[in-house]
């Protein structure tokens, strides 16, 4: 599709794209444009790859300046790129495992940081997803000794 | 004669470069009008009935600008249609079809180019009975018409590689942003905001940015602000209500204003302007030209009439734009009488009679 009526049917309906590629430029607007449609910059992911490297990072490569050191920054982009990354390494099962809490926390339990509209801070909504993990992985530690009993 | 054209030369420097002629009589002006391809002759139709409704003194010179083949072997615009513009100054413009073959350039590119359209404006403001997910959006974006990303200079550098030159001059980058802040001052409008991306492209939007700040600084009692790319789009689409007048080069003029168009219900609603730079004018209708309607008495002219009332208030018509504008847009808002695309049953006959019905009663 020509990429200047694009906009116009991102804002009006996002829901008929899938996967879009193209060059540098339109990638940064559209990109940025994604995110603002499903929460901002606090919530989407990114990743860099190369024939060597890969870097793993915030979507939209904001630096949340003005949020620095107040304990309200969303932590979930971060996470979610990070679950990205295990992802890369093979490590699949761990990539899931947080990815699955994050969306559990920001979805269901609705712990919200103010860029979300809620009143959460940083360091609260990283507590709540290390508990999520941690009842999964207390979960799944029963199962595998249960398991090993009965065999 | 010589006392008008004193007038006008008066008038002029009174009010500036971006000047808007007043009219001080009730003399009739002539528009040049292009009715366009497809749905273009049905919608300009439904803006001479609905001028004639209001009583607008503005009289009609149909020019068509389907393309000639000149002793070059090109096609250009015809003569006539040339003359017209620039004998009228101002022009309104239905959508356009550019012919596929070999000699064809494109027609609005061609327009844009023989009349030095140098600012497209596009006024966006959400319209009371057309819901979309997006609320008071009133944005206005002003972009560079003539240069930046779309020069035309590119070449091949070996087999594989391409580069293109995006091209910012000085001239060019003020003369937008002057015309910017005279559009604020004339439209009650409180902030100009500068988009750009200098923090990659250091040269040619540092240039275009650095322009936009000297004109700031001798429009004081406007605000100014500055703002990357893709910071407004992030933030266009959670909050639209937070900007105001948007200027900006070239391609991120011509994304932002399809962005903003669609915010408020697509090109279907959205008029558009273009200022030249020695006093002409085009507006126009930016969709297509529906072919698969034409003829069938469905379009919605809306977008046309939008742009037709920008022509007014450039005019110095104020108050015949503000009459026939309320009209046009209380009828939306009752929804008894909408065309297909905004969700009704009516043609566009109906549509027209209905605004017409309107711009009488007042």
């Amino acid at each position: 599709m020509v990429i200047i009526n694009t906009y116009l049917q991102m804002v009006s309906k996002p829901q008929q794209f899938d996967v879009m590629v193209m060059p540098n430029l339109y990638g940064n607007i559209i990109g940025n444009l994604g995110a603002g449609l499903i929460g901002g910059p606090g919530i989407v992911s990114g990743m860099n790859l190369g024939d060597q490297f890969a870097i793993f990072e915030t979507g939209t490569r904001n630096s949340g300046r003005s949020i620095q050191g107040k304990n309200i920054a969303n932590p979930a982009a971060m996470l979610l790129a990070s679950s990205q990354m295990l992802d890369h390494l093979g490590l699949k099962d761990h990539g899931k495992l947080i990815r699955e809490s994050v969306k559990k926390v920001i979805s269901e339990e609705k712990i919200h940081t103010p860029d979300l509209g809620g009143q959460a801070t940083t360091l609260q909504v990283v507590q709540a997803i290390v508990k999520d993990i941690k009842e999964k992985t207390q979960q799944c530690l029963c199962l595998y000794i249960l398991g090993y009993r009965s065999n | 004669m010589a006392a008008r054209v004193l007038l006008n030369s008066v008038q002029r420097l009174i009010v500036g470069k971006a000047f808007v002629t007043r009219n001080f009589s009730s003399e009739t002006r002539t528009v040049t009008l292009i009715p366009g391809d497809g749905i273009g002759p049905e919608i300009s139709e439904s803006v001479k009935t609905i001028f004639a409704a209001a009583q607008a003194p503005i009289a009609w010179e149909p020019v068509d600008v389907t393309p000639v083949k000149g002793p070059d072997g090109l096609f250009a615009i015809p003569q006539k249609a040339i003359d017209s513009v620039h004998k009228n100054k101002i022009g309104l413009k239905g959508p356009l079809a550019t012919p596929i073959g070999k000699g064809h350039r494109s027609l609005n590119l061609a327009l844009r180019k023989e009349f030095n359209l140098y600012a497209n404006v596009r006024p966006c403001k959400s319209i009371e009975g057309y819901k979309t997910p997006y609320d008071d959006v009133d944005i206005v974006t002003i972009r560079e018409n003539t240069e930046g990303e779309y020069s035309g200079i590119e070449h091949v550098i070996v087999q594989g590689v391409v580069q293109s030159i995006k091209l910012i001059t000085k001239e060019a980058s003020i003369r937008v942003a002057e015309f910017a802040f005279d559009y604020a001052k004339s439209n009650q409008r409180s902030t100009v905001t500068a988009v750009h991306k200098a923090n990659i492209m250091r040269m040619s939007d540092g240039l275009f940015l650095r322009c936009c700040r000297h004109v700031a600084e001798k429009n004081t009692d406007i605000k100014f602000n500055e703002i990357y790319l893709d910071t407004v789009c992030l933030n266009m689409v959670q909050d639209p209500t937070q900007f105001d007048v948007l200027v900006m080069p070239n391609l991120y003029g011509d994304i932002l204003s399809d962005l903003c168009a669609g915010l408020i219900g697509g090109l279907g609603v959205t008029p558009s302007g273009n200022i030249g730079a020695d006093g002409a004018a085009i507006f126009e209708s930016v969709h297509g030209t529906a072919p698969d309607i034409a003829g069938e008495d469905k379009a919605n002219p809306t977008a046309l009439l939008l742009s037709a009332i920008m022509m007014l208030r450039h005019m110095g018509f104020g108050d015949y734009a503000c009459r026939i504008e309320k009209a046009c847009f209380d009828t939306i808002r009752e929804g008894n009488v909408l065309t297909g695309d905004l969700g009704g049953k009516s043609t566009c006959s109906e549509f027209t009679n209905e605004i017409c019905r309107k711009v009488e009663a007042t």
